[in-house]
């Protein structure tokens, strides 16, 4: 305990009708790679907060090199030697890498000097970035390195990294990894959070287990395999989804030439996108988001129309179809983003039943809604996946990310479509609904009908997809067979190793 | 680092939303009291004044107690239509030009026919207002739908272009011939039977238009809770890109609302053309299409708290004009205050959606 950096004993912080945080202890040392574990609505980001000053806890205490650390606010963290790089950042698009690391500092250097500060701390730990680009044009990996360089201008002891590698490529993995090394090697604390487990096995010398705001283990992640540590971050014996390989069946969806201009400014234009699905198959699509796939989704769920052509369901050309005409030929859709998009927060599980139900189920009858079918249709899918709610008048908003897009995908699956698009299945979902989602899929495809699944996490594509191709600034990759591809090969297919050249160019092709 | 602090409601709150246009009614009563009070005005006097006396008094009751209903059907014939399009999102701010529209279209076919006595005049002329308020209004929804103009700039721009169409045709195409040069048309309600509007039940105020208010609101309500008409405008209004997954189209949304809010606004500039009004005139249009904003809001958007807000406003407007006569108040007095009845809704919103807090400040979770 002595020799610990950061010392928190029996800290506690309670919300209305929910204990964040129940008498958490644990200690870090300086150079320790510290893994924070848990699944969502852990505790986790209170913690942290708590950490970082942006919130005050009930009761316990933190020391920092022995004596008492009560950080008011952030400023006061970042006083004592405590930095943070949250999991979504707060850079302005306008400005230029170097305004925009003068913001976030207390007391910014003038800009000369900044400039050369940035561009020496960069070189150090193997982040190349000039200091003069404008934050709009970067990727996201570049960003998170602004926000890492802003911390390390700061010369913090203890360094926390909230979900950093959400956004990256494998191979910005790979050179975050390096720096967080580099960095430990020199005696600053890591406290890394995150629910990949093989990540956290292969930076990470220490682990502390949250479930339900407890300490429930602490343990050397390299010990253990990423099953056991999954199975003690939700405290059961965990599902694996199981897959009958079949053998895949006609051409159900083709798709060939689809190119499509994004609808705004920041969209990414899709280029000659061809591939085709057939029954009983699951095709993988993996990429960092932005390049492309909400525009292939909308493409695909007739939110945006293309030429007829482009197109085709079971020999139909579809391209012109809206998405109830879609939807009654047996092309179903479950967008990414949950709230606002897939399901209408403010209104009820019963109306969000008939938003994309209305066709299949037969929920209208000359135009009014047949309000009773439209229950018991939500009342099923409840059911049918397990999603805990009150009821099915429940507004889609008050439930948990999990449930609701059990509810989502549930809605859909239970249309029984013939080919079912599904953009980031499991997008912030806690591992034991993911598991369930990814089961129903691998069903579905069981069943008969074909999926096409976008996902940006590689692990899970590697689980269900039978074959596996990437989606980079808007082109897709020839697909390739799912057994025995490795996560390299699939990050070479995203491209996203172009930028990292500068840096290390021998890893690239290694 | 207040000790007052606002925390985010899960979902609003059902309770207030209902509350509120009543709380919003007691702060606009205690904030126009003193208003009343700084402009040397017995307060409680004024405030009975406005809300009781057109009711109740028994010198002044007989007299504008059939007003409140003659005011209140067009604001809410109107103020229907637009909630339409504020649920999901479009904003047309030009019922006036509607209104306009629709009287003017309506009268002028009614004229034409002139001195027929068919049965049939008056249905003819409600159809041609209604279309003349529905066509004023497709120009912005067409425009939109088009060109992606904002309806709000282009439906308010039109109320002017309509007031000059007003003008024009009072004194030119649909002048009374019979009228020695005067501006002004034929007085429908007086002069020509087959076109009249006429009270239904003497003494309550009760003519057609009103009729047609309470049918539209009962019709709107089972549009908005039983037609996926109404969901797809809930759902627009609620999510945008929701309402595009679920198939909604977005400009057949903007037709059917803006269509609509116009051709109701334009059946209540026809009756009243036909009825309280009698006659095409230079200053026929007396804000009802602005007014009816109001009341939408007030109501919620929602078709009952529309009928309501409707009369509560009709009765404010009555018991202003009592209380100018009566009390001698300046007209811009009754304004402010009713324009208070608004801003108090929207600030009590904040109870809607927000909870008050009391202690430490903190990020919450």
């Amino acid at each position: 305990m002595s020799d610990a950096y950061l010392a928190i004993e029996g800290l506690t912080k309670a919300y209305p009708g929910v204990v964040a945080n129940d008498d958490v202890s644990f200690s870090i040392e300086p150079g320790q790679v510290h893994a924070l574990l848990g699944e969502n609505g852990a505790g986790k980001s209170t913690l942290v907060k708590m950490i970082y000053g942006l919130v005050k806890p009930d009761a316990g205490r933190m020391t920092v090199n022995g004596a008492p650390y009560e950080p008011a606010d952030p400023h006061a963290a970042r006083a004592a030697g405590v930095a943070m790089v949250f999991q979504h950042f707060s850079l302005f698009d306008a400005l230029d890498v170097a305004e925009n690391i003068a913001l976030g500092m207390d007391d910014p250097p003038p800009m000369r000097e900044l400039s050369q500060r940035i561009t020496d701390v960069s070189e150090a730990y193997g982040l190349p970035l000039d200091p003069s680009r404008r934050v709009g044009d970067l990727s996201a990996g570049e960003r998170q390195r602004v926000e890492i360089i802003r911390c390390l201008l700061q010369n913090p002891k203890l360094l926390i990294m909230d979900e950093p590698t959400s956004v990256l490529t494998p191979q910005e993995v790979e050179i975050l990894f390096k720096t967080l090394n580099t960095l430990a090697a020199e005696g600053t604390a890591i406290l890394y959070i995150s629910h990949k487990l093989e990540e956290i096995r292969a930076l990470c010398d220490h682990a502390t287990v949250l479930r339900l705001g407890k300490v429930v283990a602490e343990c050397n992640p390299r010990e253990k395999t990423a099953r056991e540590l999954a199975e003690m971050m939700v405290g059961q014996t965990l599902h694996t989804p199981t897959r009958d390989y079949s053998e895949p069946g006609e051409v159900l969806l083709e798709v060939s030439d689809l190119s499509l201009t994004p609808a705004n400014e920041f969209g990414t234009r899709l280029r000659e996108v061809s591939f085709e699905l057939r029954a009983g198959e699951v095709l993988g699509i993996a990429g960092v988001a932005g390049n492309g796939q909400d525009e292939l989704l909308a493409a695909l769920s007739g939110e945006r129309t293309t030429a007829p052509g482009t197109i085709t369901l079971k020999g139909q050309p579809i391209g012109r179809l809206g998405p109830n005409a879609r939807r009654a030929a047996g092309l179903l859709a479950a967008p990414e983003e949950r709230l606002g998009h897939a399901a209408a927060p403010g209104m009820s599980l019963t109306e969000n039943a008939l938003l994309t139900g209305e066709v299949r189920e037969k929920l209208t009858s000359s135009g009014f809604v047949a309000w009773q079918k439209a229950r018991s249709f939500a009342a099923r899918v409840i059911e049918a996946f397990d999603v805990r709610t009150p009821g099915t008048e429940t507004a889609a908003g008050a439930l948990s990310g999990g449930n609701l897009q059990k509810f989502v995908i549930g809605r859909e699956i239970l249309q029984r479509p013939d080919v079912f698009v599904v953009n980031q299945p499991t997008w912030g979902v806690d591992a034991s609904a993911a598991a369930a989602i990814r089961q129903a899929i691998l069903d579905l495809s069981a069943s008969g009908a074909g999926v096409v699944c976008i996902s940006q996490d590689l692990d899970e594509l590697m689980e269900v997809s039978d074959r596996i191709t990437a989606l980079t600034e808007g082109r897709l990759a020839p697909p390739r067979p799912a057994k025995g591809i490795t996560i390299e090969a699939i990050g070479l297919m995203m491209g996203g190793a172009h930028d990292m050249d500068v840096a290390h160019p021998e890893e690239v092709h290694a | 680092m207040s000790l007052v602090r606002l925390e985010k409601r899960p979902a609003p709150s059902r309770l207030f939303s209902g509350l509120t246009p009543l709380m919003a009614v007691i702060a606009t009563m205690v904030a126009g009291g003193i208003l009343f009070a700084f402009l040397g005005f017995d307060p409680l006097v004024a405030i009975r004044t406005i809300f009781w006396d057109p009711l109740f008094d028994p010198q002044f009751g007989p007299y504008s107690r059939p007003q409140l209903l003659v005011k209140a059907g067009p604001l809410i014939l109107i103020a229907t239509g637009l909630a339409l399009g504020f649920r999901a999102g479009i904003w047309n701010i030009g019922a006036e030009g509607q209104y306009i529209m629709g009287a003017v279209v309506g009268a002028g076919v009614g004229l034409a026919f002139y001195p027929s006595e068919s049965p049939l005049i008056f249905p003819l002329m409600v159809v041609s207002g209604a279309l003349g308020g529905w066509a004023w209004a497709m120009i912005p929804a067409i425009l939109k739908t088009r060109f992606g103009t904002n309806e709000i700039l282009v439906s308010l721009m039109l109320v002017y272009v309509a007031e000059n169409i007003l003008a024009s045709v009072s004194s030119g195409l649909l002048r009374n011939p019979e009228g020695r040069g005067f501006p002004g048309s034929r007085n429908l309600a007086r002069d020509y039977p087959a076109a009249s509007n006429p009270e239904l039940i003497a003494g309550t105020g009760m003519h057609w238009g009103v009729v047609a208010a309470f049918i539209v609101v009962i019709l709107t309500y089972v549009l908005m809770t039983r037609h996926r008409m109404g969901y797809s405008i809930r759902l627009a209004g609620e999510a945008p890109r929701a309402a595009r997954f679920a198939g909604v189209s977005p400009a057949r949304l903007i037709l059917f609302c803006l269509g609509t809010a116009g051709a109701l606004a334009g059946l209540a500039g026809l009756f009243e053309v036909t009825g309280p009004a009698g006659q095409i005139t230079i200053d026929f249009n007396t804000g009802y299409g602005f007014t009816a904003i109001i009341v939408a809001f007030l109501g919620r958007l929602h078709p009952v708290g529309i009928l309501l807000a409707g009369l509560l406003m009709a009765l404010t407007y009555i018991g202003g004009e009592l209380a100018q006569l009566m009390l001698g108040m300046p007209a811009a007095a009754i304004q402010l205050f009713q324009g208070m009845l608004l801003f108090f809704l929207l600030a009590m919103d904040v109870f809607a959606n927000y909870r008050i807090r009391i202690g430490n400040p903190e990020v919450a979770k």
